[in-house]
């Protein structure tokens, strides 16, 4: 634990410079706010410079300065054991950079560290060589290229450990035994000294990188563990730069990936990284939903603690999965087919019942029998319509069974059909709003108005998408909320919210003309910044609920004390 | 030329100069796209008797990347039945997958599924196989297998030339 020390010490360095990123990306934050603030007349919303409660502390950081904090890393590992950055990088890859174990592990023994990450061969002799010595022939790792004529060069450096059997004869009738292209005159190999021609390695490299995503290039030979280092890499992918920027970016997302508090953004081809540090653990999740917004696009907007790539407040990570799960599930088919349907009590085929009497006839194996009681009919004589074997016990068992299904499957579709709802119509307002915006273009050519004036549409539409998402999940939590005051206090904000949004959204349909625009504009205005309002209560009651751990479940949830 | 059709083109001369490796024999190589090889395992095993027929398809990617290898299922020829083999003639062999390197050959691959063969203790089929068999893609490349330490040959040790084997997969 000698190694402490100097671990906290560098951690200190690491969140000064976070710190540093996270006030300049915080003005950026605010920025955003000002554009609100141009149409300060419309929209009095209190701008707060501090965080609400209902959002987290992150910082955005893009590859290159997510290189930077990689490069401290190498160089501090690099500077302590006293080896080249390329094999610390490559050490720290392997440990999946976690620097304490690294350092412990590698005090602990070098030689076995090094050869488990393919930086170093595997001793010949049984007993491993004393660290000390390891460590002076680490630093020899780089490329090492050769050419026929350098060939006897070579074979002065290298390594004592040589194979037995060499792989293929040294001389100039050298063939790659890959492509055996014996016009190829410039080989490569790694310190393992496994010769392949550099139009291979290229080749290879690029398959990986490319198609495989991989950054971890072993070499070519069978069972060799040996890893090719990023000079290497560099230097046998030669002028295709492209290549080498993709294995960069595997390699930053490698790193994003072995650091809890790192995350990277998950919208296609984008390369920025989400730093969000209380958001790290598992059981931070309970009490926050951590959406973030990386900074390469403020519609890149994702959960910080799930894979779901939207913005599911309020509802926290772990109830927000189990509701897309329901929804995507079998589960309700099931209960449809239990509450609406029953089965032959012959032949076990699955009937729906659409109208008639309860005679029923099986279409496939003729059996009669009653539909309420499920009995053969010959025991039934005329009562068509109504059985009078309906109290007898398994009949008024099945009946209850159905019954309870048939109240699971309501209540689902009564969240489900809200849920649904609200997602739809966020959809189509923003068709709407495309219209309207076509309209007001045309507005601003034949009246008075300036596009400034004409803007308060887009706000409210940009209003009603964002509190129609938050209304949506609103009923995901709802379902899962165990009934009680909590519930009924949430229920009354969601109603509230509810109501302000489809008043707006009356409001955002209602035609537009050149007389009637300014007050409609006026009524759109306040309505725009009450349901702002409602939002903010919204997720910021639900926020506090989960510090206070006001919320309880009616199913168990993970992290949760059981329900 | 391609490097995938002089490196065959080789590896069809050596065949030709040297042979193969006893109980196996090259079937057909007549264009380099497709090859047949015939497998036997020899002496006391489970497999005795038994003759089963793979197949090789290369892209031109080849050497760099695996080639597709299954076993020839038709009038003439059976899968073997093996906990790594389903009855499609798929096999879930890791030097077919993750641990391919460009310096292994058609008859490397040849001998390494004959010595996988020949540590087979009992026949049986992989547990998923009606599973995989039913949801399979053509080619057995297309399948993404998830490679684990092989429980049903205990003795065979993790790096050996005897493949680990599956017990999950995604189709992509």
């Amino acid at each position: 634990m000698s190694s402490d020390y100097e671990i906290s010490d560098d951690e200190n360095e690491y969140y000064d410079e976070e710190d540093d990123e996270m006030e300049v990306d915080y003005d950026d934050g605010s920025a955003s706010e000002i554009e609100v603030d141009a149409f300060g007349d419309d929209f009095k919303v209190a701008v707060r410079s501090e965080r609400k409660l209902y959002e987290v502390d992150y910082t955005s950081l893009s590859q290159p300065e997510i290189e930077k904090i990689m490069q401290t890393d190498v160089d501090h590992i690099s500077g302590i054991f006293g080896v080249e950055p390329a094999v610390a990088a490559q050490l720290l890859r392997h440990m999946n950079w976690n620097k304490e174990r690294l350092i412990e592990k590698y005090m602990d023994n070098a030689s076995s560290v090094a050869v488990a990450a393919g930086v170093e061969l595997p001793p010949r002799e049984p007993t491993p060589p004393p660290p000390k010595a390891s460590s002076s022939r680490l630093s020899s790792t780089g490329p090492q290229r050769t050419t026929r004529r350098t060939t006897a060069e070579n074979l002065k450096s290298s390594p004592k450990s040589k194979r037995t059997t060499p792989l293929v004869e040294e001389s100039k009738e050298f063939v790659c035994p890959i492509c055996f292209d014996d016009t190829q005159t410039e080989f490569m190999s790694l310190i393992c000294e496994h010769k392949f021609c550099a139009s291979c390695w290229k080749e290879y490299i690029t398959s990986k990188v490319r198609t495989e995503a991989e950054c971890k290039i072993a070499c070519m030979a069978e069972d060799c563990n040996i890893v090719a280092l990023d000079p290497f890499v560099e230097k046998a992918l030669g002028d295709d730069r492209e290549t080498w920027t993709r294995y960069q970016e595997l390699l930053v997302r490698q790193f994003v990936s072995c650091i809890p508090h790192l995350k990277f953004c998950p919208y296609p081809s984008c390369t920025h990284t989400v730093s969000c540090p209380s958001a790290a653990t598992k059981s931070s999740l309970i009490t926050m939903v951590p959406i973030v917004t990386c900074g390469a696009s403020n519609t890149h907007v994702f959960c910080f603690g799930c894979p779901i790539d939207t913005d599911h407040r309020p509802v926290v990570c772990a109830v927000a999965k189990m509701w897309l799960q329901k929804c995507r599930d079998d589960s309700e088919t099931a209960n449809w087919i239990k509450s609406n349907t029953k089965e032959c009590s012959k032949c076990q085929s699955t009937i729906e019942k659409n109208g008639g009497c309860n005679h029923m006839t099986c279409k496939k194996c003729k059996y009669e029998f009653c539909w309420v009681c499920m009995g053969p009919w010959t025991e039934h004589g005329t009562s068509w319509y109504s059985c009078n074997r309906y109290e007898e016990k398994n009949s008024v068992d099945a009946r209850d069974a159905q019954t309870k299904s048939r109240a699971s499957l309501e209540r689902y579709l009564h969240y489900y059909n809200r849920w649904a709802n609200h997602e739809q119509s966020a959809k189509l307002s923003m068709e709407l709003y495309t219209k309207t915006e076509k309209k007001m273009e045309e507005m601003q050519v034949t009246s008075e108005l300036t596009w400034i004036q004409v803007q308060f549409m887009k706000k409210a539409v940009d209003v009603v998408f964002r509190c129609r998402m938050t209304l949506k999940w609103t009923y995901a939590m709802a379902y899962y909320l165990a009934s009680g005051n909590e519930k009924e206090l949430f229920e009354d904000n969601q109603r509230d919210l509810e109501r302000a949004v489809e008043e707006l959204s009356e409001l955002i349909e209602a035609p537009i003309d050149p007389e009637t625009i300014m007050t409609l504009r006026q009524k759109v205005t306040d309505k725009t910044v009450y349901v702002q309002k409602r939002n903010e209560i919204m997720l910021e009651d639900t926020a506090k609920g989960y510090l206070e751990g006001r919320w309880k479940w009616n199913v168990t949830v993970e992290g949760f004390d059981s329900a | 030329m391609a490097v995938s059709t002089r490196r065959l083109q080789k590896e069809l001369a050596d065949i030709k100069r040297d042979g193969t490796p006893v109980g196996i024999t090259l079937l057909s190589a007549e264009d380099f796209a497709t090859w047949y090889l015939s497998v036997e395992v020899l002496g006391n095993t489970v497999y005795e008797g038994e003759k089963f027929a793979l197949k090789f398809r290369f892209d031109g990617q080849y050497p760099i990347s695996a080639p597709a290898v299954q076993f020839v299922v038709d009038d003439t020829y059976q899968a073997p039945v093996h906990p790594h083999v389903y009855s499609n003639g798929h096999i879930c062999a890791s030097i077919l997958g993750s641990e391919w390197s460009p310096v292994l050959s058609v008859v490397s691959v040849c001998v390494t599924i004959q010595s996988m063969l020949a540590s087979c203790k009992k026949k049986e089929r992989p547990p998923d196989n009606d599973r995989y068999v039913s949801h399979a893609p053509e080619n057995p490349k297309k399948t993404r297998w998830d490679f684990h330490d092989d429980k049903y040959v205990p003795s065979s040790p993790r790096r050996s030339t005897v493949s680990v084997l599956t017990i999950s997969r995604r189709s992509v």
